[in-house]
């Protein structure tokens, strides 16, 4: 953040009120130059003493007791409250002692922890001022880089001591520890710093098991790997709506009010992620795990042998025990340590509890990159107040985030409330944009096509009624096809029968004529006969009439 | 109190600094007034010997380390506050 780190053979102010983890910040800073450079650190406190300072920062993992025997020295430096006061004194003689016990261990780092603390038994402002510019020409002279603590914001009126102060030292940081809406967050801000570039925000800091954790900027630049392989959503028919499943990689959130079967879902995507094999950090907020696991396994989602397996990690955290920034450490430590490849946070919602919306806000956004820029596959859930897909989840943001977006909502219809899923964004796919009914069975959840009707969604009994009425009207319209069909073959049969009746006619008919043709030729010629017979009786010219009627 | 004893004392001073000055005359002037003789003083100059200070424990200078008689008693500062000094030294009239 302050691009490189505290400046070298300088001096650092560290600035804050009462427990907003200035000796931590000093400590660490110290840990850090001893373990990572090897260096050799001094720490003078002025305020703790040595055994409480250790004893505090042994809920970090720094081995603080290793390092004290080798490279990392304290030095007791508080006036025992039974020393008595009489007149002035200077650090002079401190000083100089403290250049010998440098000399002797070869010490690079000195940590001035509350120094402002044996400066106030001056009672002198004018004197305090004096042993400030002796304590800079000291630190100067000798080329240390330092690190003084002092508090600001105790109603102290010499309080303005140590903001001349910051005129005098390199680097001023600023920490503070506030309240918002009764969960404390610490923030911490650069103030100042010669000769280099700074990010002058305030960003918030939390603390974990490494210590002190300070949120970083995030890069203005978003660099995410993006994997064209699907991972499967839990159950296939959801994966259908996803045209294939969900991106590698990706988040994905589900909305919906409480009871919608959030969690069922994130269940059976943490479960098929176990099956492929895959190491899987499952994060629920306000329900323990083994709750959650019991009520699983009623829908047939079976998460404890892959929990034996170590390939589920489950991670149960009371929202109100610590800020928004806290929790976030904490699952990045677990994601540190547990290196999952897909994630479940069940529901993510819940940190919006954990202290003000704003820094509620910047933790989901800052989780979710996170998670992405390890390349873990996430599955997010929220819940929202209102059934309105269009507010929902905006209470942290997240939507907008988010690559796939699934919404769970009721249908509330003839006396039954019935569960509804909608895909709403799935980023770079092709997604189903029909609305489809979960129902939650022994074996599973399963995804149920609805009816639409009168502009209405059927769902539950209304769904079941008019698949049955559907059926019905196959068969009514089955038995009125069959019904068509024979009387279309006995129609059939009739014409052919008639067809053949009128055949039989024509055949009769034919052999009539042919009879009749014959019978004809047999007048014509009779006739013929009899008239040149009739002729000859007569005694005619039978050629003259025989020609004549011949012509006519 | 312990008026027949020897008193042992230790003062810390940072060389010629003016408040270790002003400490060495303060308490030449008490011990002149009050002790009679009937003290041991030991002035130990931090930048000469300063391990040996801060391995007693001494954090700013002047300071003045009561050693025996018991109860020890520490007093920072340039010892201009009397009376204070006296009675932390549980030296009486």
């Amino acid at each position: 953040m302050s691009h490189g780190g505290l400046p070298r053979g300088r001096t650092t102010l560290l600035k804050g009120g009462p427990g907003c983890g200035k000796t931590v910040f000093a400590l660490q800073s110290l840990v850090n130059a001893v373990r990572l450079r090897r260096e050799t650190g001094l720490f003078v406190a002025f305020e703790e003493s040595t055994r409480q300072i250790v004893a505090n920062a042994a809920t970090f993992d720094w081995g603080l007791p290793g390092l004290m025997k080798r490279r990392l020295f304290f030095l007791e430096a508080q006036l025992s409250p039974d020393v008595v006061h009489s007149g002035e004194f200077d650090l002079g003689g401190m000083l100089a002692m403290l250049r010998a016990k440098r000399d002797e261990l070869g010490a690079r780092w000195i940590v001035l922890d509350g120094i402002d603390v044996l400066l106030t038994l001056l009672h002198d402002p004018a004197a305090e001022l004096r042993e400030i510019y002796r304590l800079r020409d000291w630190l100067a002279a000798n080329e240390m880089t330092a690190i003084i603590t002092a508090k600001t914001g105790t109603g102290r009126a010499e309080v303005i001591n140590y903001d001349f102060m910051e005129f005098m030292v390199d680097c001023v940081v600023r920490l503070e520890r506030r309240l918002e809406q009764g969960v404390s967050l610490h923030r911490l801000q650069i103030a100042k710093y010669r000769g280099s570039d700074f990010e002058a925000g305030e960003f918030p800091l939390s603390f974990g098991a490494s210590g002190m954790e300070v949120a970083p900027p995030e890069p203005p630049e978003i660099r995410h790997p993006a994997s064209l392989e699907r991972v499967s959503a839990g159950f296939e028919r959801l994966d259908k709506m996803l045209g294939g499943g969900l991106f590698r990689g990706s988040s994905t959130l589900v909305t919906g009010l409480p009871g919608t079967s959030k969690t069922t879902l994130a269940g059976k995507f943490a479960e098929a992620a176990c099956e492929r094999g895959e190491r899987t950090l499952f994060v629920s907020f306000d329900e323990g795990a083994e709750p959650i696991m019991r009520n699983l396994s009623s829908v047939s989602i079976r998460l404890r042998p892959h929990l034996k397996a170590g390939l589920l990690r489950m991670y149960s955290a009371r929202t109100e025990s610590t800020g928004a920034e806290d929790h976030l450490a904490k699952l990045k430590s677990l994601i540190r340590d547990f290196r999952p490849r897909c994630m479940v946070i069940d529901p993510l919602s819940a940190i919006a509890k954990a202290g003000a919306l704003d820094a509620a806000r910047a933790v989901a956004s800052r989780l979710i990159y996170m998670v992405k820029d390890e390349g873990i596959t996430v599955f997010i859930t929220a819940i929202n107040d209102g059934d309105d897909p269009s507010t929902e989840a905006t209470d942290l943001q997240v939507s907008t985030i988010a690559d796939t977006w699934i919404h769970l909502s009721y249908m509330i219809r003839s006396g039954e409330r019935n569960r509804a899923l909608t895909i709403i964004k799935s980023r770079g796919t092709w997604h189903s944009n029909q609305v489809r009914e979960l129902i939650l069975g022994a074996t599973g959840p399963v995804l149920a096509d609805v009816y639409t009707a009168g502009g209405e969604v059927l769902m539950g009994t209304l769904r079941w009624e008019k698949e049955d009425e559907e059926r019905g009207k196959t068969l009514q319209r089955r038995a009125a096809f069959d019904h068509k069909r024979r009387e279309l073959q006995v129609s059939e049969t009739d014409t052919r029968a008639r067809i053949k009746a009128l055949q039989n006619d024509l055949a009769r008919q034919r052999s009539e004529l042919d009879l009749y043709s014959t019978d004809n030729d047999a007048r014509i010629v009779s006739s013929s006969e009899r008239e040149k017979e009739l002729r000859r009786i007569r005694g005619g010219d039978p050629l003259k009439r025989n020609g004549s009627r011949n012509g006519a | 109190m312990a008026r027949s004893k020897t008193l042992v004392l230790r003062l810390y001073i940072a060389r010629d600094a003016p408040n270790s000055a002003r400490a060495v005359a303060n308490l030449a002037e008490i011990c002149k007034e009050y002790l009679h003789g009937r003290f041991k003083l030991e002035i130990i100059d931090v930048l000469e010997s300063p391990l040996r200070a801060l391995a007693d424990g001494i954090l700013v200078t002047p300071s003045l380390a009561k050693i025996s008689p018991s109860p020890a008693a520490r007093i920072v500062g340039n010892l201009s506050d009397r009376s204070s000094v006296i009675h932390a030294l549980g030296i009486k009239e």
